[in-house]
């Protein structure tokens, strides 16, 4: 949730050493080929898959690498590559859904309470405060308890539980912005206040929101593959990485690719997205001079 | 303490007690409100009207839902939990008896992640730019960003079935020597650590190179002082408050952490619990170990808060 402050980006004495730019930008770049590579095997993956997702296709359960099977095999003998190809698709679809639902829900909301009367401001900004300290899991395990697990259900979760953050940074940002000459003069000039909040501070705050969306990106992919693999994420049949690691758990004493595969996947997607963030963000403080 | 940080405290507190009472209201709305008739879903699809109407009279549901709600928080207040559906067993003694193992986990995990963290995130902000600090840097960055039940697996693997060191399961009351202890939580402690050391390494990190940047320590550093003694003597003191914050806000990530970790290693822990309470659907049992971690999760942004209050003059000055 409020894992944001814990980023620290470089300072500007740091980024004097060569050194640690190139580190950087290096790591940057390994992050923004991992994000990308993801994205490219959620768009197709499911087309390159050898196998049908579902079809049994050994006799062997959790098999090793072969050149048959370059991911083994699972705990009914179904093709690991086949089943990776098609959960990084609901792993990274649904959290990518959920992140940009998110985020424009806050900054929508943020934009709002900029603009409208004083009071209506501390209204939205108290009711998402009161959000933003249930934490997450703890939120999505209510909901599921109360509803019942479905796609749905995931997605609005991910949304209440992200959106108060993505509102409390996008209002910082969109209060500094209002307090400038331009909006106070379009203020003067007359515009409408839909007008200020969408021309004047909207593209301003734009790429931190952006920066932000990602970081909110990785989050809900911890957070809805943890509740995969407590089993009350994405339900049989369908399957998201996090349930590929819960179903072939009893893999687990043999070391079988079924089971460290899908667990590795998301490992480097979430890193990734962080490296490339993390990135992002340190390039932006340079430029602004520092802190 | 001045009569101003009396008031600024006593002001986080009363905003403490007002968000816990909004989060029971979200938590009651949630739980017990917006899923529709309880008692339908209890007597199933071929119950007669008489009998649902009769269920839900005993079960209060005829109350408007502000009526329920205050029953329901009185009844938390007094301490009465209600009965769990599952277990047939009060939800008090149910989470009475799995909460010293899971404040044990949470308490052996502070004590090893703390020290490990405070070396790590000041040693590298002394060596700020060096190979060292970019390493750490790269690798509390990774560790933050991976779920807990990779380290976990991956910790069974290398520990339990690779080197057989370790027992891959848990269990909290077979404990008698030492070395039992250290094989039963050496794990679980592990993989919670991971996380929270990689967090609080950061912010620590954050904390003293911003201490670091400032003038008088550029000051004692023209001075002619020694690096260590400039970090011990000047930035640390003045960088408290903010470890002190960051270590509180880490440790409320474990609640968190705490439930995946409780339910891989079999741990007989709160979170384990409320797993199960979940997978049944057993609200009264969901209801209480959600306000408990919710409450346990606030108090320690409070003590957050607090720290940052009582570390910083100019915030008690205002």
């Amino acid at each position: 949730m409020n894992k944001l402050i814990v980023k620290s980006p470089p300072t500007a004495a740091d980024l004097s050493l060569g050194k640690v730019v190139h580190s950087t930008s290096w790591l940057g770049l390994a992050g923004a080929v991992m994000c990308v590579f993801w994205l490219l095997v959620a768009l197709f993956g499911p087309w390159l898959a050898p196998h049908p997702v579902g079809e049994v296709v050994s006799d062997n359960v959790f098999e090793n690498i072969s050149a048959a099977f370059p991911f083994g095999t699972d705990f009914l003998g179904r093709d690991m590559l086949s089943r990776v190809l098609a959960g990084a698709r609901f792993t990274v679809g649904l959290a990518l859904i959920s992140a940009v639902l998110a985020s424009g829900l806050g900054t929508s909301l943020a934009l709002l309470a900029v603009v409208v009367p004083k009071w209506l401001d501390e209204v939205i900004s108290r009711l998402m405060d009161a959000f933003i300290s249930i934490p997450s899991k703890m939120l999505a395990l209510i909901m599921v308890s109360a509803f019942g697990s479905s796609v749905t259900l995931l997605i609005t979760t991910a949304v209440l539980s992200f959106s108060p953050g993505a509102f409390r940074i996008a209002r910082s940002l969109a209060v500094n912005i209002e307090a400038l000459e331009y909006v106070q003069v379009a203020r003067t000039r007359g515009e409408r206040r839909l007008y200020i909040a969408c021309v004047e501070i909207l593209p301003n705050m734009l790429n931190p929101v952006l920066t932000d969306l990602g970081l909110r990106f990785g989050f809900i992919v911890l957070l809805l593959s943890g509740m995969s693999f407590l089993g009350l994420g994405v339900q049989p049949p369908d399957a998201d990485l996090g349930s590929l690691v819960r179903e072939n758990i009893g893999g687990l004493n043999q070391g079988a690719p079924a089971i460290v595969i899908p667990a590795l996947a998301i490992g480097t997607l979430t890193i990734g997205v962080n490296l490339f963030i993390d990135r992002l963000s340190s390039r932006r403080s340079r430029r602004s001079g520092g802190h | 303490m001045n009569s101003n940080t009396l008031w600024l405290i006593g002001k986080r507190f009363g905003a403490a007690l007002v968000t816990l009472l909004i989060v029971s209201m979200v938590v009651f709305a949630i739980t017990a409100v917006l899923p529709g008739d309880a008692a339908q879903a209890a007597l199933g699809q071929f119950a007669t009207p008489e009998q649902v109407a009769a269920l839900r009279i005993k079960m209060g549901l005829d109350q408007p839902g502000v009526v329920r709600y205050l029953s329901w928080l009185m009844n938390l207040l007094s301490g009465n939990f209600g009965e769990s559906a599952s277990n047939a067993m009060s939800v008090a003694e149910l989470v009475g008896g799995r909460f010293p193992n899971t404040l044990m986990l949470a308490g052996a995990t502070a004590l090893v992640s703390v020290p490990v963290a405070l070396v790590l995130g000041i040693g590298s902000a002394m060596g700020r730019g060096s190979r060292l600090d970019g390493a750490l840097s790269f690798i509390t960055l990774a560790l933050v960003a991976v779920p807990e039940f990779l380290v976990a697996t991956l910790a069974v693997l290398i520990f339990a079935v690779n080197l057989g060191w370790l027992s891959a399961l848990s269990y909290a009351s077979e404990t008698h020597s030492p070395l039992e202890f250290i094989r039963t939580y050496a794990l679980p402690v592990m993989t919670l650590c991971c996380v929270i050391v990689a967090q609080m390494a950061r912010m620590t990190r954050a904390a003293v190179i911003d201490q670091l940047d400032s003038p008088y320590v550029e000051m004692a550093r023209l001075k002619g002082v020694s690096p260590v003694r400039i970090v011990l003597r000047h930035a640390l003191p003045n960088a408290i408050g903010p470890i002190a914050n960051a270590i509180a806000l880490s440790l409320s990530y474990l609640l968190g952490g705490v439930v995946i970790v409780e339910t891989i290693f079999n741990y007989p822990g709160v979170a384990s619990l409320m797993v199960d309470a979940v997978t049944n659907r057993d609200m009264a049992l969901v209801q209480a170990c959600t306000m408990l971690f919710c409450s346990a999760y606030l108090g320690l942004v409070l003590i957050a808060d607090l720290c940052a209050i009582l570390s910083n003059p100019r915030l008690r000055t205002q």
